[in-house]
């Protein structure tokens, strides 16, 4: 195929791309970019060129192996719908906009840890962008002339498609100063081209499996008379078993630390419930992706069988060998798309750190807090896009001047072992408080200094095809120190026994300096924040503890140089309203101080917003145990307040039902008076009638009156029970005697059926209160004439039951609770609204309890409602 | 004759507004809850309601709804009785299509007076 052609197809091919990420900003709201789906395939960033070349060539070479890599993100996914959940939540509490700034962040807005997570990360991802870089270039070569070979940097097509890229990245990337704005544009971009990759490597895995072999079993068939067959395509014992076992942990790291997954993953999160679909959505995605991995690369050995063919290459070499040259061009755009996504991301999101994390902390603050919003909003913005630019040149440059032939598997997994050694740092800062910077600092050095010394020396004194004795006999000939056989240990391979060292050594050096040094009291707080987010997210600004003296308008003149008047002015605003607090205040408290470093966070990372701030507030030192005081304090108000609330609405409801409950009988008696006033003919019969019942409202006014002091006095404590020693039979007696009269008039019988007597100590006033109250419902509900009433009590060592039973109709099932609840009026009464507060019970009940008894209501057979009290008999005071 | 409703489980206040109304020459008629009333309603051709809204059983605001929602009832005039004076009861029974809401304690002087006009009586 001409260079002429497939240049023109990238061309149009990178317009097309173009022009959806710039659909995608401009129509930003829109569901076809907000949605699941789009953030799942955003995610597929992980497939590279390398899953599109190097899966294959791993699989030709060692069989299963390559699945190592998907297997870690398939197990580990599910787990996200907690885990990632509660990194974005921190991430977005903190308006945190990188790896860097957040592990920053978690070690007290630390400069320094910032910094070294940035290099870590940049060391980490540019040789692994290079191979990007390569395998466009390998493969523009293969598709073009068929063969690979080198050329001068201005005439390599590649140079001008990382220019490209670079651009691409820039324009869509920085487009606001603030980090943690979400990137519509290239989210939406690499989530098409994620659909793009896969769908055309399905299409040759088909093209391989049934076109070229009559399907599964046959190249199955034909593969396994290979040599090396069957030893390639098992785990290989306990050594075997090892490999794979870290090798997927260590993919299990990498889809959530690689800098670009973080990005995409927790930056560009839209919504935490997106993380339901991904669940699934993306575990299928991989599958998919490696269902026919297998089989192009079986599908090769037989083809390509002793022809010197790079296992690499199958998938394109497959279909140019067979001459279909536009199913070739398929599988390098497919290529193409994946590796130009990965390099887009990664220097999307080391270009934020290296600006946000490095540059600006430890070379642009003192410009800055001289400058003017615009300026220093520019500066930043440049800053960004050189950053971008240079990391993808230097990372074109390295593919240049090293010869990378290794296996595009080899530099990524590389890539990967360095990123793992942030694990320790990032997954200790979430889960254990104690983990302390000075640790975390150590721990990425040690960790980094034995994978340089386990993986890369080797491997670059490999590669470059350096003479030297290293690799096979060790440092100074000592066999202990053997890169690969560290420490004698020679169960592993290359990669899995660095990743198994360095984080060994990097995680006991972060346990053991965390434990023995302990934090500042700032590192602690936002430990306290990290791990126990759920806790602590709801108290917002209150989660911070801060002392000192600092004014509002030192801190609004910070803010306006990087936000500018208007953005300023809202966001405090929009603070004072949140707190309600008087715009007028002039001396700022610790939510302002931490507040403001949220919003500077965003543009200008963690640790320069808090030096920022810091160097117009002046702050006093606080030790540990004060901060932890004052966190644990601020939670107990936040519980307080709400009870409080609560409380205020219980009162509200109360006192509505009071008004409406005094208005009944008086718009009674101010009706009954107007008419006995104005009309001066009313009859002698009606006078008395209306006067009786004026007299009997103004009664049933203050008996509510009287019942409302009550029980808000024995709500509120302020009641003192008068505790004695009495008999319960006498008081039982009393009560009787008490309802007697109402109860013969009515025609209904009390009767004691079986009351012992007990000596108990109470308040005799309130109880007979509550047996008398009990009575009167009782006769209150039974029929005129054939009504019957028995008290009865039991006793036992806790406690006397003191029971009041009816033949009446009984209590309606759903009403038995309810009885008891303020200004209740049963729902079936037939007779007109019964002469009652709807209290009693309510005082009744409150009674009982402040006597440490139980009082419920139940029916009995064949009619009739029983209500009960228990009161102990050693009775505590309350 | 007009023909006049009392719907309230007070029997003090039924019995003020019976005799005030009888004696301002209606035909009275009494329910005690929501569910006597629309009895009331579909066996006489009332003309107007005074409606009390916090009764057991059916409330004001069914007996309102209802009424409003029948071709032969939802010309019948409705004063809204209720001790519930807060705006957003109010704005509720107006917004159901009672034609006054009066809240109590009332003056029984301006009560006459609100019926007689909703009713273009002098």
């Amino acid at each position: 195929m001409s260079s002429f052609l497939v240049i023109s197809i990238i061309v149009v091919y990178l317009a097309v791309i173009f022009y959806v990420a710039f659909w995608a900003e401009k129509n930003s709201k829109s569901k076809w970019i907000n949605n699941p789906y789009i953030y799942a395939l955003s995610l597929a960033v992980y497939c590279t060129a390398w899953t599109y070349y190097g899966s294959v060539g791993l699989a030709a070479t060692s069989g299963l192996k390559f699945l190592t890599i998907y297997i870690g993100p398939i197990i580990i996914i599910p787990s996200w719908i907690i885990l990632m959940k509660k990194i974005i939540r921190i991430t977005k509490g903190n308006k945190i906009s990188s790896l860097a700034d957040f592990i920053s962040v978690r070690y007290g807005n630390n400069r320094f840890l910032g910094a070294l997570v940035t290099i870590v990360c940049v060391l980490a991802i540019v040789p692994y962008i290079s191979l990007q870089l390569k395998a466009i270039s390998e493969t523009f070569n293969v598709i073009t002339e068929h063969t690979i070979s080198g050329n001068s940097i201005l005439n390599d097509t590649t140079f001008y498609i990382a220019i490209l890229l670079a651009i691409f990245a820039a324009f869509f990337g920085t487009k606001y100063t603030d980090a943690t704005e979400h990137h519509k544009g290239i989210i939406t971009a690499v989530a098409l081209e994620s659909i793009i990759k896969l769908v055309f490597f399905l299409a040759i895995g088909v093209y391989v499996t049934f076109y070229l072999f009559n399907g599964p079993s046959d190249i199955y068939s034909k593969a396994s008379l290979l040599p090396n067959f069957n030893s390639q395509q098992t785990i290989n014992g306990l050594g075997g078993g090892f490999n794979w076992f870290f090798l997927s942990l260590l993919s299990m790291v990498a889809i959530m630390l690689l800098p670009r997954q973080f990005q995409v993953a927790v930056v560009e999160n839209e919504r935490e419930k997106y993380l339901k679909k991904v669940a699934w959505f993306f575990p299928l995605y991989l599958l998919l992706f490696n269902v026919f991995v297998i089989f192009i690369a079986w599908g090769g050995n037989i083809i390509f069988q002793n022809q010197g063919v790079d296992a690499d290459l199958f998938t394109l070499m497959l279909p140019l060998k067979n001459n279909h040259e536009f199913l070739a061009l398929l599988v390098f755009l497919g290529g193409f798309s994946a590796a130009i996504s990965m390099v887009v991301l990664s220097s999307l999101a080391l270009s934020t750190m290296l600006s946000n994390n490095l540059i600006i902390p430890y070379g642009f603050l003192r410009k800055y807090s001289k400058g003017e919003s615009k300026e220093n909003k520019e500066s930043i913005k440049n800053i960004r896009r050189i950053s971008i630019f240079s990391l993808i040149i230097v990372a074109y440059l390295f593919y240049k001047n090293f010869t990378l032939d290794r296996s595009l598997v080899s530099i990524g997994l590389i890539s990967f072992v360095v990123i793992a050694q942030l694990a320790p740092a990032f997954f200790g800062g979430l889960f254990w408080r104690r983990g302390s910077s000075k640790g975390a600092k150590y721990g990425i050095i040690v960790g980094f200094l034995v994978t340089f010394y386990t993986l890369i020396l080797p491997f670059i004194i490999d590669s470059q095809v350096i003479e030297s004795s290293f690799v096979n006999k060790g440092l100074f000939g000592v066999e202990l120190l053997k890169p690969y056989e560290l420490f004698g240990l020679n169960l592993f391979e290359p990669v899995p026994q660095a990743f198994f060292w360095s984080l060994f050594f990097n995680i006991a050096v972060y346990v053991v300096v965390s434990v023995n040094f302990i934090g500042s009291y700032r590192e602690r707080n936002f430990a306290e924040m990290f791990v126990d987010n759920s806790k602590y997210a709801s108290l917002h600004e209150n989660a911070y503890v801060w002392k000192g003296e600092a004014y509002v308008k030192d801190i609004r003149k910070v803010l306006i140089r990087f936000l500018g008047i208007k953005r300023t002015e809202r966001a405090l605003n929009l603070f004072f309203m949140k707190y309600k607090m008087d715009a007028s205040y002039q001396l700022a408290d610790a939510r302002l101080v931490n507040f403001s470093e949220k919003l500077l966070t965003g543009s200008i990372g963690s640790a320069s917003a808090r030096i920022l701030i810091s160097s117009v507030v002046k702050e006093e030192e606080i030790s540990l145990k004060e901060v932890l005081g004052i966190l644990d304090e601020t939670q107990k108000t936040k519980e307080t307040n709400k009870e409080l609330k609560e409380r205020d609405k219980q009162k509200d409801e109360f006192l509505d039902t009071v008004a409406h409950e005094l208005k009944t009988p008086i718009t009674s008696i101010r009706a009954l008076s107007e008419i006995l006033l104005d009309d001066e003919e009313v009859d002698f019969e009606t006078k008395n009638k209306f006067l009786g019942s004026i007299l009997n409202e103004s009664e049933r006014v203050s008996r509510l009156i009287n019942n409302i002091l009550d029980i808000e006095k024995l709500s509120s404590g302020k009641e003192k029970l008068d505790l004695k020693n009495t008999s319960i039979k006498n008081t039982i007696h009393k009560s009787i005697d008490a309802v007697k009269q109402i109860a013969v008039h009515k025609k209904i019988k009390i009767i004691d059926k079986g009351v012992t007597d007990a000596n108990v100590i109470f308040d005799e006033d309130r109880i007979q209160q509550v047996i008398i109250n009990l009575l009167s419902n009782a006769i209150k509900f039974s029929e005129k004439g054939i009504g019957k009433i028995e008290v009865q009590t039991n006793i036992n060592e806790h406690k006397i039951e003191v029971s009041v039973e009816d033949n009446g109709k009984g209590i309606h099932p759903d009403e038995l609770k309810s009885v008891f609840d303020k200004f209740y009026q049963v729902k079936n009464q037939t007779v007109l609204k019964p002469v009652g507060s709807g209290l009693g019970l309510a005082i009744s009940k409150q009674i009982i309890e402040s006597h440490n008894g139980l009082i419920w209501a139940d029916n009995v057979k064949p009619n009739g409602a029983r209500l009960t009290f228990t009161l102990p008999l050693n009775i505590k005071t309350t | 004759m007009k023909k006049l409703l009392i719907v309230d489980d007070e029997p003090n206040i039924v019995m003020s507004l019976e005799y005030l109304f009888k004696k301002e020459k209606f035909e009275v008629f009494i329910a005690r809850d929501g569910a006597e009333a629309i009895e009331i309603v579909k066996n006489n051709t009332l003309d107007i309601i005074l409606l009390d809204i916090m009764m057991p059983n059916v409330d004001g605001y069914q007996v309102l709804k209802y009424l409003k929602q029948n071709e032969d009832f939802k010309n019948i005039k409705v004063i809204i009785l209720s001790a519930k004076n807060k705006s957003t009861d109010i704005e509720l029974g107006l917004n159901l299509g009672a034609d006054k809401y009066i809240a109590k304690p009332f003056s029984t002087k301006n009560l006459v007076k609100e019926v007689k006009q909703l009713l273009n009586l002098k």
